[in-house]
């Protein structure tokens, strides 16, 4: 549903703001996105690499125990937390990394926020041979030593980057340096459907497996579509992947969850849908948090993956075009969550998915029994363990 | 004709090569910025950039990266910048240009904006993220009121799209000197002077080369193909390594001079 002609816009947002350095190496990513991935040796060799060595499909699981306790709508979960390195991730850089090596670019380079895409990209280049450097924020270098390590087991090179506020952004700016320098050997694989054209259609076309599976299960699992989608939202390429495929189905509502932080009113959160404006920012424009003179200011959650103060533009044009909604779920309400879907389902989600679980415990309740809700169980939470170890700790000093 | 215009073919009928200095504005606030641009005016400056800060700055390097930090932490803001060139307009007579990111520019609104820098006397605005392409209502915004909108060409660029840009572009074209951020460089890459004669070949509005142009030696060389030679980061670097405030005045006005030097000599 792009709403112009223009190539990469969706209505108001998206487009392409980048150094004239860099047009070049996207027109030659474009043509070869145009060229390549339809063919047919493409698409056999993803395919056959998303089966064989990711798990997919991935299944659709439906979560008898909490629609019981939410007294609800049935509630199904797509579980990409079982994917192969425990995320969705792996089914874009797989995508990328098969396109990286048919353009014959030897070095691939990627940012990470938690560490989810730059563990899945680091897998790529190991199972295709590819020269590996991910860009990732000091802050959350330390915050995420695990996955560090993760990475360098992998064969890739994490790179910490120090300037601005140390996370996500600035991980993206300095990836965007190196491709700056390195543009004419180097692979840029951006982990959401964000940055300038191609990259949000690219990465989108590359996660839509996950809606394109899930509306075949559910149509097995129930004869019809669901009525609501639900899937967290920091680039959101997770949300994205879930519900384009279900865009002209009308009667299927989605629901986006982004980092509500402390507080929408506090001014500590990743809600640019909530709050933002319209910005240009990563090579694209879109909903920002910025202040009144176009200056970003740095986002916060307790989810380093929502921790990001842009968001999609093909998002930004779902929320004007009134597609989908967004709604923003707080550090403390996602905390909660995360602890009530391992209790009751025996699933550990990520921080990140956590935040669109907190928003079904609201959601459901409301709904007839007969209703369906769908949401991405994007990830799960193995790398989140120790931090949310600390938050309960530090919690119950509190109460104390 | 604009100030721009009117200074390169002023230069050219001198035999001379400009020389534009660049400032971060604010940086490490807008007073110092403008003792710079009135020392860099009597040092013998051609034109002058100044920079517009922005947080997230994807072209440029650390030295860049510090200055628009130190500007930010300033509190300095698009609105005090054009109040700046407002002030400083009276007492120089030179091109004066602004540089930045477009967010900001964007913030403040494109028609707004250009009829603010219209009213304050900026002559022309470079924006490095954003192409033709994505920039024509601002660009013929800055244009319909004679502020030249400045665009970008790099060693990447095709033949077919620099063509583009130089008939786009108005005062000078900028030719990025290599692939890459922002930065003093040791050496010059060897293919810069293939390509300021693939500009020479399809246009002749006069072109400039930034990033990278770091030392007497290189403007020399470079003068002996360019109109112009912007400098930047080596500028910034030499104040970063005084404290004293009139002295950071003096070592920048001091490295203007010398870079003047060697273009007069040509």
């Amino acid at each position: 549903m792009e709403a112009s002609s223009r190539p990469g816009r969706f209505g108001a947002y998206g487009g392409r703001y980048v150094p004239e350095t860099l047009v070049s190496a996207l027109d030659e990513l474009e043509q070869a996105r145009l060229r390549i991935v339809p063919s047919e040796a493409f698409e056999r060799e993803l395919q056959h690499l998303l089966r064989s060595y990711a798990g997919r499909p991935t299944p659709l699981s439906f979560a008898e125990r909490i629609t019981a306790d939410l007294g609800g709508a049935k509630i199904y979960l797509k579980r990409e937390d079982l994917a192969h390195t425990g995320a969705h991730k792996i089914n874009n850089v797989l995508g990328q990394a098969l396109l990286a090596r048919a353009m014959g670019k030897r070095r691939v380079i990627a940012e990470t926020g938690a560490g989810q895409h730059g563990v899945a990209t680091a897998t790529a280049c190991a199972l295709l041979g590819l020269e590996c450097e991910v860009y990732q924020g000091a802050e959350d270098v330390e915050r995420q030593a695990l996955n560090v390590f993760r990475m360098e087991l992998l064969g890739a090179r994490v790179r910490p980057v120090d300037s601005g506020s140390r996370t996500l952004k600035d991980a993206i700016n300095e990836a965007m340096r190196d491709w700056v320098t390195n543009v004419r050997d180097t692979y840029y694989c951006i982990g959401s459907t964000m940055g300038p054209h191609p990259y949000p259609t690219l990465v989108r076309d590359f996660q839509r497996v996950i809606g394109d599976e899930a509306r075949r299960q559910i149509l097995e699992a129930e004869g019809r579509l669901p009525d609501v989608l639900v899937a967290c939202v920091g680039g959101g390429s997770n949300a994205m992947g879930l519900f384009h495929p279900f865009v002209d189905d009308r009667s299927v509502r989605f629901v986006g969850c982004e980092a509500g932080g402390e507080g929408v009113e506090s001014g500590r959160h990743g809600a640019t849908m909530t709050a933002g404006v319209p910005g240009i920012f990563h090579g694209q424009r879109t909903l920002v948090l910025s202040d009144d003179d176009g200056q970003i200011f740095p986002a916060h959650s307790i989810s380093a993956g929502l921790d990001y103060p842009g968001v999609g533009p093909e998002h930004a044009y779902y929320r004007d075009s009134g597609r989908a909604r967004y709604v923003a779920v707080t550090d403390s309400e996602a905390l909660d969550a995360l602890g009530y879907l391992s209790r009751l389902e025996g699933i550990i989600p990520a921080l990140e998915t956590a935040h669109a679980i907190a928003h079904v415990r609201k959601l459901a309740p409301t709904l007839a029994r007969d209703a369906i809700v769908l949401v991405n169980l994007s990830g799960r939470g193995d790398k989140d363990v120790i931090q949310v170890r600390e938050l309960l700790a530090a919690g119950r000093r509190e109460k104390h | 004709m604009g100030r721009l215009s009117e200074c390169f073919r002023a230069l050219r009928s001198k035999g001379e090569r400009g020389l534009l200095p660049f400032v971060t504005a604010g940086d490490p606030d807008l007073e110092l910025t403008e003792a710079l641009v009135l020392s860099f005016a009597e040092a013998g400056a051609d034109a002058i950039e100044i920079g517009v800060p922005f947080s997230d700055p994807i072209a440029d390097g650390p030295t860049i990266q510090r200055s628009s930090q130190r500007a930010l932490a300033a509190k300095t803001s698009l609105r005090r910048i054009v109040e700046l060139v407002a002030r400083v307009r009276p007492k120089v007579d030179l091109p004066l240009v602004l540089m930045g990111y477009a967010n900001p520019f964007f913030a403040m609104g494109e028609e707004r904006f250009a009829a603010i820098a219209a009213e304050v006397g900026v002559d022309g605005v470079i924006c490095p993220d954003l192409p033709p392409e994505e920039g024509e209502v601002f660009y013929a915004a800055l244009e319909s009121r004679g502020v030249d909108p400045i665009l970008l060409a790099a060693p990447t660029t095709s033949a077919e799209r620099l063509e583009m840009l130089a008939k786009r572009t108005r005062g000078f074209l900028y030719y990025v000197a290599l692939t890459g951020v922002t930065g003093a460089r040791s050496a010059i890459s060897s293919d810069l002077r293939e390509g300021v004669a693939r500009v020479r070949s399809v246009s002749d509005v006069p072109v400039c080369v930034g990033f990278g142009v770091s030392t007497p030696e290189q403007a020399r060389e470079i003068a002996s193909y360019a109109d112009g030679i912007v400098v930047a980061s080596a500028i910034i670097d030499r104040m970063e390594r005084v404290e004293d405030r009139s002295e950071k005045v003096d070592v920048a006005a001091q490295f203007v001079s010398d870079l003047k030097g060697v273009l007069r000599r040509g």
